[in-house]
């Protein structure tokens, strides 16, 4: 009996679709015409043009500030939510718990940014840097709980139990023992919340104020208000970065396991 | 006492669980219910919330022009989750049926556009649909649309990119359940005479339909929030909810229409989660009745 081609031709095609557009687009990165559809040869010039923008230099800032103190604070609050979850999953209040850290994962973005600009405005908190920084961690919390919470899934507890009997304290039986297992998860989750906090937009676009251009609000101005193919070249750097981060924290969830 | 087991136990739990739960109920809890506190206070003319309750604004929702735009909010979601579906199933099952380590090298390029940027992946069909793009050209020497169609600025070019961005997280809740599924099934179908089709359609869909309802609500629900991608490569023809909220916070500055608009999304965006909960709950009855393993 012959199987079906069919299923693989549309697994083949979708493959092609998903990656075409995005090779494209590096590849006119190096193409120093105005318009994409003629190549003029290899060049450099939008990627120097983007290196003396200080517009760009002044986002790429803002972008590092806001994702890196957004992976500490994350992690810290994502690891004791998965730890949680997973050590009294059973209990009433945990119930309640899981479903406030899965409500950032399925409400659409829009909903997340209208949501919180109307809670800064009511509060009187001035839009900037700051607001960002709330928000990134409020969705970037979840993120980092369920990765935690994948690695803690095989982790079998009575190991602390075992540390407990042989006169380990409760803090040295959690950072001897229950920290390194769960470091892989822990720093897959961290460089899972700093990509997405790189990356995000939407909810940035309605929680940031004057001065606190990031480089998502700054390449979309670019593209909206039709910058030249610099936004090529950014994109390009935008997507190594991702990648080289998203490679390291898929080997780090694998690790061990 | 604090020496009490139990009550030592609930203190652990409350100390390591309060963090998130303060934190979430800060920016997510309190802001969503403000949503709807909102949608009910008049607007004051400095593009803020002014004093006093009103009914007016809620009121003034139910236009012909935001039944157009809900209208085709809808349609446009609706359409994406199909073509998403029809594209994510045979793909899932491929993946499922492949040697570990081409499953492991499909996955990995599924997984991969997820994390790349949402905006970059938007920005490279703005540019290949453009007029001096690279398909508008292509399909121009072929001679299939003239010098002055225009790929942009309409719905179908928003349904395109939301597939494209969606695509990858249908794919993967189909695949999960293909692969606990007993692909061995179908070829029991196929040798009892059943065509290639038939087998698929009688006996794969249904064991794979608690991933197909997954794939719908991943795929269904951010879609009825777009905002970047309407907003890009949709124009006036192809705006949804998400472009009207954001033009009241940015363009006419009125909070509380926003608000009221923002409060209609969220009860469109339970109306599906609900209704998948109480089909899942259903299914697993059924299983329980057909002696199947729940």
């Amino acid at each position: 009996m012959r199987r079906s081609r069919f299923p693989i031709a549309v697994t083949a095609l979708v493959m092609a679709f998903f990656y075409l557009p995005v090779l494209i687009l590096v590849a006119n990165s190096f193409n120093p015409a105005r318009f994409s559809s003629r190549w003029q040869g290899f060049s450099l010039v939008w990627y120097r043009r983007l290196f003396e923008s200080p517009e760009i230099w002044q986002a790429l800032k803002n972008t590092l500030v806001i994702a890196v103190s957004v992976t500490a604070v994350a992690a810290i609050l994502g690891t004791a939510a998965a730890y949680a979850l997973h050590r009294y999953g059973a209990s009433r209040l945990q119930k309640v718990h899981y479903t406030l850290i899965y409500q950032p994962l399925v409400v659409p973005e829009i909903l997340m940014g209208i949501s919180l600009l109307m809670a800064f405005v009511a509060a009187g908190v001035p839009l900037g840097l700051f607001t960002i920084f709330l928000a990134h961690v409020t969705f970037c919390v979840s993120f980092v709980a369920m990765t935690v919470l994948g690695r803690l899934q095989d982790f079998d507890f009575s190991i602390i139990e075992a540390a407990r009997d042989l006169g380990a304290s409760p803090w040295q039986s959690t950072r001897k023992v229950l920290l390194p297992v769960l470091m892989p998860g822990i720093v897959a989750g961290a460089l899972l919340a700093f990509t997405l906090s790189i990356d995000d937009f939407v909810i940035t676009f309605f929680v940031a104020g004057p001065g606190s251009t990031t480089l998502p609000l700054r390449i979309y101005s670019m593209i909206k208000y039709g910058a030249p193919p610099m936004i090529n070249a950014l994109s390009t750097l935008l997507l190594i970065v991702t990648f080289t981060a998203v490679l390291a924290s898929q080997r780090l969830a694998r690790l061990k396991r | 006492m604090g020496s009490d087991p139990v009550l030592k136990k609930r203190r652990a739990e409350w100390l390591v669980s309060l963090p998130t739960l303060v934190w979430l109920t800060l920016f997510v809890v309190v802001p969503t219910l403000l949503v709807f506190a909102i949608a009910f206070r008049p607007a004051n003319p400095y593009g803020g919330i002014g004093a006093g309750w009103t009914l007016e604004t809620v009121r003034s929702l139910w236009t012909p022009s935001n039944l157009a735009i809900a209208g085709r909010t809808l349609w446009i979601s609706l359409l994406t989750t199909a073509i998403s579906l029809v594209l994510a199933v045979p793909t899932g099952y491929t993946i499922a049926r492949a040697s570990a380590r081409w499953r492991n090298r499909l996955l990995m390029l599924v997984i991969v556009p997820f994390w790349t940027s949402f905006l970059v992946r938007v920005f490279a069909w703005k540019s290949l649909l453009h007029p001096e793009g690279l398909i508008k050209k292509a399909l121009e020497t072929l001679g299939l649309v003239g010098p002055e169609a225009t790929l942009l600025y309409h719905p179908a070019a928003v349904v395109l990119v939301m597939v494209y961005t969606f695509l990858p997280f249908t794919i993967l809740p189909i695949y999960a359940a293909a692969e606990k599924f007993d692909l061995r099934l179908v070829e029991a179908a196929r040798d009892l005479g059943a065509r290639p089709f038939q087998a698929f359609r009688k006996v794969f869909l249904p064991g794979i339909r608690r991933g197909v309802m997954t794939a719908v609500l991943v795929v269904f629900i951010p879609s009825l929030g777009s905002y970047i991608i309407p907003d890009l490569v949709g124009g006036p023809a192809g705006e949804m909810l998400g472009n009207k909220i954001a033009q009241r916070v940015f363009t006419d500055r009125n909070l509380p229409h926003a608000a009221a608009l923002s409060a209609v999304l969220v009860l469109a965006v339970l109306a599906p989660l609900v209704a998948v909960l109480v089909l899942q709950r259903k299914s697993k009855r059924a299983d329980i009745v057909m002696g199947e393993a729940p």
